[in-house]
C-alpha cells in the first residue's frame, strides 16, 4: 500500500511501499539524524559508498535529491536519495521521475548493518514479523528494520548511538504509549493506523490530541489509555515480542541502567547521601546549567516533585534529570508524568542491579546523547501486567480516537509524546489524589503560617546554647574577659563571700595552662585546688599540646602543691564540667582557708606557648593571666590585711585586757 | 459540581498586581479586571480592619467583598498578602460558602505549589501548567 513517506513534510511526495518505509527509516536511523532532521553527512557517504554505485551515480544522486542545494539531507531528500540509489541500482536512470518507478530496496553492502544485529539476536521477533508481513526473504531482512525504524522514529530527533541495540518497536505498547510507535508498528502489523505518525519523523503528535487529553490528570483517564489501547488493538504480537526480546522499548521515558548510574553520579554530586532531598535552590542551579528555558525548567520541575515538598529526592531528581534529558533531544514535554518515570517505577529501578551496558556518556549536558535502553525484561513484564489489566477497555475506545486525531494533524511536528503522558492517569490518579491528601494543608487562618513553620523547621535547628566548653569555654573566657577587662575584675572577685585564701600562683598558672588546654580538648577543667587531680588532667590533656612547657608547670609547681595540698584537700574535689576558670576559682577557693604565700614562678610559664592557640585564645589568655596577677595580688593583698587583722585584733584582746585591769580600779 | 464555578479567578500579588488572570467568556475580560480591580480596595479595608485587631489570626477566607447585579466578588488572603479573587455569576445561586471556600483551598493549595517550584520566582506572573489546571476545572464550562 502506497503511504505518503515522510518527504511529505518537505512538500515533495514520493510513495513509498511499506517496505520502503521501513528500511528508509531504518537507514536514516543508522545515518544519525541530528535534532533539527539533518542527517550526519558522513553517514550518509558511507551508505552511498555501501551502495557500490560509481561516484559520479552517487553525486548525480545528491544532487537529484536536492541535499546538494540543500547543503544536507534533510529527511525527504534521504528518501528521495534512497529511492535514486535503488533506481541506479536496478538501472534506471537517475532522475527525479525514477523515483515514482516501483523500484526494489537499495542495497547496501558492507554497511554496519543493525538490522543484521537485531536479526541475529531477536530471532523470533523477526520471524514473527517476518510472518507478519508475509514478506519475501528480501522483507525478512528488512524487518530487522521495524526496529530501525521505531528506534529511528523514537530517536529521529535523538543522538544516541544507532549502534545500539535497537530499541525494538515491539517493546511494549502498553507500556510506552506513545501513539506514534504503536501507530507505525500497528500500522505494519495490521495497517489500522494511517501512517500519519509514521511520516514524519517528528512523530507528529496531533497538538489537538493533545489538547484533548491535557486536561488535568485526573480528568483526563480516557485519553491516557488509548495509546496502549491502539498498541493493543494492533498486534498481540507485540506483546510477545515484548516479552521475548530483551530489547525493550523505545520508550524515551525509560530510564536506562546507565543513565540511572548517571544520575546517581550527579545526585551524589549535589548531595552525597542518597536518601536525602535535593533542596529546591540547589536543584535549580544544577538544572539551570542544561540551558533550557526556565519554563520549560519550571514545568520539568512540576512533573517531577510528586510529593511537592520543593525539593527533590532521588528518584524525582532521577525523574527530572530525564525528562531534561529528554527534553533537550527533542522530546516536547509530556503533560503529566509518563508511566515510567513515576517514583514506584524509579523503585523498582533501583532495586535493579545496575548492568553496565555499554559505554560512553551518557548525559551531558551541553551535548545529550541518550543510549537506547536495554530494559529488564522483568520491569518490561512487571509493567505490562499492571498497565494492560486496567487498560484494556479504554484502549479500544481511544485507539479510535487516536486515529481520528492522529488524521487530522500530521504536520504538526511537537508533543508526540503527549498521548504518552495521558496514559499514566488512571494508575496515577490514585497518586495525585493521595498526595494532595497526604500533604498537611490546614485551611485554618493559620495555614500558611503552618506551611510555612513546616517549612522552616527543617532547615534552621535552633541554636543551642553551648553549655559545654570545647570552644565554649573560651566563649566564656571572652565573657570573663569583656566583663574582667575594665577593670571590674577586682569587684568580680571580691563580691564572693568570705574570700578564702586564694590559690597560690602557681596554681594560677597551671590553672591557666589548664585552662588552655580545656580551650584546645574537651578536657574537663581539672579541679585546680587539687593540684593532684589537676596534674593528672593536666598530663591527659597534654596530649594535643606539647607537654615541655606544662611539664615545666607541673614540676614548678610541685613545691607549691605541698603548702598548697593542705588548702587543696580542704576544697571540694568536685569538677564541675568545664565552667569558666574563674568561676570555679571562687567557691573553690572559699574552702580554702589561708593563702600560701604567692610568690613563685607565676608569669613565666603561663606565658609560654601560644602558639597552638589562635590570636583570640591569646589574647583571652593573657587577659586571664592579667586577671590572675591581679587576683594574686589582691590574694597577696587580702593575706596582708588579714594578718593585720589578727595583729590588731590581738592588740586589741591585749588593750581589753589592760582595760579590764584598770577597770576595778576605775570603778573604786 | 466542580465545574462550572466561577466566570473569574485572579491571583493578585502583595503589592496590587495581578500574578495570573483568568477569566471564562474571554470577550469580557476588560469588565473582570476591572471588578477584580475595585474588588481589591475591599479587600485592602477588610485586611486592615482586622489586622489592628489580631493580625495573625486574622481569617483568611474574606467572604463575599461585594455584589454587583451580575455577579459576586469574593475574596481570599494568604499571610503574605497574595490575594485570590473569584467572580462569580450571580445567577448562580447554588453556590454555597463552603465551596467558595474550597475553591479558595483548591486555588491556595496549588498557588503554593506553584511558589514551591525553584524556577519560579515570587513575583513573576504564574506559568504553571498544574495551576492552569486547576483554576480551568473552577471556571464555568462554556460550551
Amino acid at each position: 500500500m502506497d503511504q505518503e513517506s515522510g518527504a511529505a513534510s518537505a512538500g515533495s511526495f514520493i510513495s513509498l511501499n511499506e517496505h520502503e518505509q521501513r528500511y528508509y527509516s531504518g537507514l536514516h536511523g543508522l545515518c544519525q539524524a541530528d535534532t533539527s532532521g539533518k542527517l550526519s553527512s558522513s553517514k550518509v557517504a558511507e551508505l552511498f559508498k555501501a551502495s557500490q554505485l560509481p561516484p559520479e551515480s552517487l553525486h548525480k544522486v545528491t544532487e537529484v535529491c536536492g541535499a546538494k542545494r540543500l547543503g544536507y539531507f534533510g529527511t525527504s531528500q534521504f528518501y528521495v536519495a534512497l529511492k535514486l540509489l535503488a533506481a541506479a541500482q536496478t538501472g534506471l536512470p537517475i532522475r527525479l521521475e525514477s523515483v515514482t518507478a516501483n523500484l526494489p530496496l537499495p542495497r547496501f553492502v558492507g554497511l554496519k548493518n543493525e538490522p543484521e544485529m537485531r536479526y541475529s539476536t531477536v530471532p523470533s521477533c523477526i520471524d514473527a514479523q517476518g510472518a507478519q508481513c508475509g514478506s519475501a526473504p528480501g522483507s525478512l531482512i528488512w524487518t530487522p528494520t521495524d526496529r530501525n525504524t521505531f528506534r529511528h522514529l523514537e530517536a529521529g530527533t535523538d543522538k544516541k548511538e544507532p549502534w545500539s541495540p535497537p530499541r525494538s518497536p515491539c517493546s511494549s505498547p502498553p507500556r510506552s504509549p506513545l501513539t506514534y510507535r504503536s501507530y507505525p508498528y500497528a500500522k505494519q502489523r495490521n495497517g489500522v493506523d494511517p501512517q500519519i505518525a509514521y511520516e514524519s519523523k517528528h512523530s507528529s503528535r496531533p497538538i489537538v490530541q493533545l489538547e484533548q487529553h491535557s486536561s488535568p490528570s485526573k480528568y483526563g483517564t480516557k485519553p491516557t489509555v488509548e495509546h496502549p489501547a491502539m498498541a493493543q488493538a494492533s498486534s498481540v504480537e507485540r506483546l510477545e515480542q515484548q516479552a521475548v526480546s530483551d530489547y525493550t522499548e523505545d520508550d524515551p521515558w525509560r530510564i536506562t541502567e546507565e543513565q540511572l548510574e548517571y544520575y546517581t553520579n550527579q545526585f551524589k554530586s549535589l548531595q552525597p547521601d542518597l536518601g536525602a532531598l535535593i533542596l529546591g535552590a540547589v536543584a535549580k542551579n544544577f538544572f539551570t546549567k542544561s540551558k533550557l528555558p526556565i519554563p520549560e525548567l519550571s514545568h520539568i520541575w512540576e512533573l517531577s516533585d510528586v510529593d511537592r515538598d520543593g525539593a527533590l529526592t532521588f528518584s524525582e531528581f532521577c525523574t527530572a534529570f530525564h525528562l531534561i534529558v529528554a527534553r533537550k533531544n527533542g522530546y516536547p514535554l509530556p503533560e503529566t508524568l509518563p508511566p515510567s518515570l513515576r517514583p514506584g517505577f524509579m523503585q523498582h529501578e533501583e532495586d535493579i542491579p545496575d548492568t553496565h551496558e555499554s559505554t560512553g556518556p551518557l548525559i551531558v549536558f551541553e551535548d545529550p546523547g541518550r543510549r537506547p535502553n536495554q530494559m529488564d525484561p522483568s520491569i518490561m513484564q512487571r509493567l505490562q501486567p499492571s498497565l494492560t489489566s486496567t487498560k484494556q477497555d479504554l484502549k479500544e475506545e481511544s485507539s479510535k480516537q487516536d486515529v481520528k486525531m492522529l488524521a487530522t494533524s500530521q504536520d504538526k511536528v511537537t508533543l508526540q509524546l503527549s498521548a504518552f503522558p495521558e496514559r499514566p492517569e488512571p494508575p496515577q490518579d490514585l497518586d495525585p489524589q493521595m498526595k494532595t491528601k497526604t500533604r498537611p494543608r490546614s485551611y485554618s487562618s493559620t495555614s500558611i503560617e503552618d506551611a510555612m513553620k513546616k517549612a522552616e523547621e527543617p532547615p534552621t535547628p535552633p541554636p543551642r546554647p553551648q553549655k559545654t566548653h570545647s570552644r565554649a569555654s573560651s566563649l566564656d573566657l571572652n565573657k570573663l574577659f569583656q566583663q574582667g577587662a575594665p577593670g571590674v575584675k577586682s569587684g568580680w572577685l571580691l563580691p564572693p563571700p568570705a574570700l578564702p585564701p586564694r590559690p597560690t600562683a602557681s596554681q594560677v598558672s597551671h590553672f591557666i595552662g589548664a585552662s588552655e588546654k580545656t580551650v584546645q580538648s574537651k578536657v574537663q577543667q581539672p579541679n585546680f585546688a587539687d593540684f593532684s587531680h589537676f596534674r593528672e588532667e593536666e598530663e591527659s590533656s597534654v596530649k594535643p599540646e606539647d607537654q615541655g612547657p606544662h611539664s615545666r608547670f607541673g614540676l614548678s609547681t610541685e613545691d607549691m602543691t605541698n603548702p598548697s595540698q593542705q588548702d587543696m584537700t580542704a576544697a571540694s574535689h568536685n569538677q564541675p564540667p568545664q565552667k569558666p576558670v574563674r568561676r570555679k576559682y571562687l567557691p573553690e577557693s572559699q574552702n580554702l582557708e589561708t593563702v600560701p604565700p604567692p610568690a613563685v614562678p607565676f608569669p613565666p610559664p603561663a606565658k609560654t606557648p601560644q602558639k597552638l592557640l589562635p590570636r583570640q585564645k591569646r589574647e583571652i589568655q593573657q587577659a586571664i593571666r592579667k586577671n590572675r596577677e591581679t587576683n594574686a595580688v589582691l590574694t597577696r593583698l587580702n593575706s596582708e590585711l588579714q594578718q593585720q587583722l589578727k595583729v590588731v585584733h590581738k592588740e586589741r584582746v591585749t588593750l581589753e585586757s589592760q582595760l579590764e585591769l584598770l577597770r576595778p580600779l576605775a570603778s573604786t | 459540581m466542580n465545574t462550572n464555578m466561577a466566570v473569574c479567578i485572579a491571583v493578585i500579588a502583595k503589592e496590587n498586581y495581578p500574578l495570573y488572570i483568568r477569566s471564562v467568556p474571554t470577550q469580557n475580560e476588560l469588565k473582570f479586571h476591572y471588578t477584580v480591580h475595585t474588588s481589591l480596595d475591599v479587600v485592602e479595608e477588610k485586611i486592615s480592619a482586622v489586622g489592628k485587631a489580631l493580625g495573625d489570626q486574622r481569617e483568611l477566607y474574606l467572604g463575599l467583598l461585594y455584589p454587583t447585579e451580575d455577579y459576586k466578588v469574593y475574596g481570599y488572603v494568604t499571610n503574605s498578602k497574595v490575594k485570590f479573587v473569584i467572580v462569580v455569576d450571580s445567577s448562580n445561586t447554588s453556590l454555597r460558602d463552603n465551596e467558595i471556600r474550597s475553591m479558595f483551598r483548591k486555588l491556595h493549595n496549588s498557588f503554593t505549589d506553584v511558589m514551591c517550584n525553584p524556577f519560579h520566582n515570587p513575583g513573576d506572573t504564574i506559568q504553571s501548567k498544574a495551576f492552569d489546571g486547576i483554576v480551568s476545572g473552577m471556571m464555568v464550562q462554556t460550551a
